[in-house]
């Protein structure tokens, strides 16, 4: 039952012209979790998952990436980020997005190879983009973009899967799809995901990470009932906290 | 057509499929990563290798060379620590290699630069040697492109996950900006630092809208600049003109004529956005 220990904050500090972002992060999370990011916008939530990759570097403090420094095990992992950065305009089509997530795995030089392809129409499929293989990524609507940057993410066969707000533009039915895929694929990958909604936390979840400048972690399995009773009150669990009320659901870690 | 046979025109038509070749595929890179700026920072940097070379009476290719690659990697360091006031940074490099350009050949005793001839060239009055030194580094260009061809378009596509999946991307941008001057380097004595610009925004920027990959765009961008350069070089040899300036207004009036279509077709099809037709 001993688990590997897969991201570990050792009092990890960030501050972004001189004004705190986040303060003593203490967190580790074991393979296998499935962790939802929650908090309120500008919290600090996509930071914090930069941080893990390593995209950006900590004030102070320490941060451990499956053991080592994020910089030389980030390719094991998949990310999905909240945008693409690419503008709308950019030349490029749907299957060629997914084969660039193949990068640290592919061999040097101008050609996929087809193993490389065959793997990223796999994916494709897997997320519901058959057929579109060869649509330039300009022309899809919101929900589509996001189907394609999970299948990029997914192609590389991750060891951890991160998700920034992935249920920004499916709606219903689709997010429902969407947790049920993901439920699937935390049998062999651990899984993070940040959302600003905490209505959106499902049955699949296992641990909750809060970020507010500060980052409270908690381990429970029967989170989602609390957090939609926190939801209904309307009040961010983190003010709760910082407040000093003590909250079953953010039980000191 | 007995133009042809002349040898200073035969080294212009090879001066301009070289240009056209080097601007179609760096220009694309440059459009696409929205740097368009930036080369020209780096473009009219390097006049300052130009003074340099007449000032120290050495052998102005490498000196220039050795100038702009300079300049590639300042801007490349000011890239990647420093985003913020970034433009305005280039802005001041792009001024400042200019005026160390002009300076220096004042200070160089008895000769008198012209600079026009490095404003717009002069592609009718291209040595051999010149055509030779443009071979060579079109051949490296294309090559370097080619093989890191993958990691360039991530890069370009997506800086944050590209670096996520491990791509070295700090010495990818480095070879990218000198690739971008060595460019410059080639084509600042043929064409001129204006026809540099212009080979490298108005082909790309106009094959973007209509290609579905990087190397589409790089393809379509090589032939439109040929077309622009030969079509400039026919009118500039048939009505007497300034050849740069020719192809720099022929690529402008093509440039505008597309776009002009464009609102046309969007108007009948009452559609709103112009991004519909990029599909086909």
């Amino acid at each position: 039952m001993d688990k590997r220990t897969v991201i570990e904050l050792n009092h990890v500090e960030f501050s972004f012209n001189k004004a705190p972002v986040l303060m003593d992060v203490n967190v580790k999370i074991l393979e296998g979790d499935f962790v939802a990011i929650i908090g309120p916008n500008g919290g600090g939530k996509t930071t914090l998952v930069k941080l893990i990759l390593g995209l950006l570097k900590p004030t102070r403090g320490h941060v451990f990436l499956l053991g080592e420094r994020p910089e030389k095990t980030s390719f094991r992992t998949g990310y999905m980020p909240q945008y693409a950065t690419g503008e709308k305009g950019f030349p490029i089509t749907v299957l060629e997005v997914v084969l660039l997530g193949r990068l640290g795995l592919t061999k040097k030089g101008p050609f996929f190879s087809n193993a490389d392809i065959k793997k990223a129409k796999e994916v494709l499929g897997l997320v519901g983009m058959d057929g579109l293989f060869k649509k330039k990524v300009g022309d899809l609507s919101g929900g589509q973009l996001q189907r394609v940057l999970l299948a990029r993410a997914l192609v590389s066969d991750p060891e951890i899967l991160f998700l920034d707000e992935p249920m920004a533009s499916i709606d219903v039915g689709g997010q429902e799809r969407l947790f049920d895929l993901l439920g699937r694929l935390n049998e062999r990958m651990t899984i993070v995901f940040v959302t600003h909604d905490v209505g959106l936390l499902s049955k699949y979840v296992k641990s909750v990470i809060c970020v507010n400048q500060r980052v409270y972690f908690h381990n429970a399995p029967e989170i989602t009932k609390d957090m939609s009773r926190l939801l209904m009150a309307e009040s961010c669990p983190m003010e709760l906290v910082a407040h000093g009320f003590p909250h079953r659901v953010l039980g000191k870690h | 057509m007995e133009i042809l046979n002349l040898p200073f025109m035969q080294h212009a038509i090879i001066a301009g499929i070289l240009s056209s070749i080097a601007c179609g595929i760096m220009g694309s890179l440059v459009v696409v990563n929205r740097s368009v700026f930036l080369a020209g920072g780096i473009a009219h940097a390097a006049y300052g290798g130009v003074g340099l070379a007449f000032f120290l009476a050495l052998p102005p290719l490498p000196c220039i060379i050795g100038f702009s690659t300079f300049m590639a990697f300042l801007i490349g360091a000011l890239t990647l620590r420093k985003r913020q006031r970034l433009d305005a940074m280039i802005g001041v490099l792009w001024a400042l290699g200019m005026a160390i350009g002009i300076i220096l050949t004042d200070l160089t005793p008895g000769y008198n630069v012209d600079l026009m001839s490095f404003l717009f060239g002069s592609i009718l009055t291209v040595p051999r040697s010149d055509l030779i030194v443009m071979f060579l580094v079109d051949a490296f260009v294309i090559v370097t492109v080619i093989y890191f061809y993958k990691e360039f378009l991530a890069i370009s596509h997506d800086f944050e996950f590209s670096k996520v999946r491990g791509v070295k991307v700090a010495p990818l941008h480095l070879l990218f900006l000198v690739l971008v001057a060595l460019c410059v380097v080639i084509t600042i004595r043929v064409v001129g630092l204006i026809l540099i610009m212009a080979l490298f925004s108005i082909a790309p920027y106009i094959s973007e809208r209509y290609s579905c990959s990087l190397f589409d765009m790089m393809i379509k961008s090589i032939i439109l600049n040929l077309f622009f350069v030969f079509l400039g070089l026919y009118l500039s040899y048939r009505f007497d003109l300034t050849s740069g300036a020719t192809i720099i207004l022929v690529a402008s009036i093509f440039f505008f004529l597309v776009f002009g279509f464009e609102a046309c077709l969007s108007f009948f099809k009452g559609s709103r956005f112009y991004g519909g037709l990029s599909d086909g």
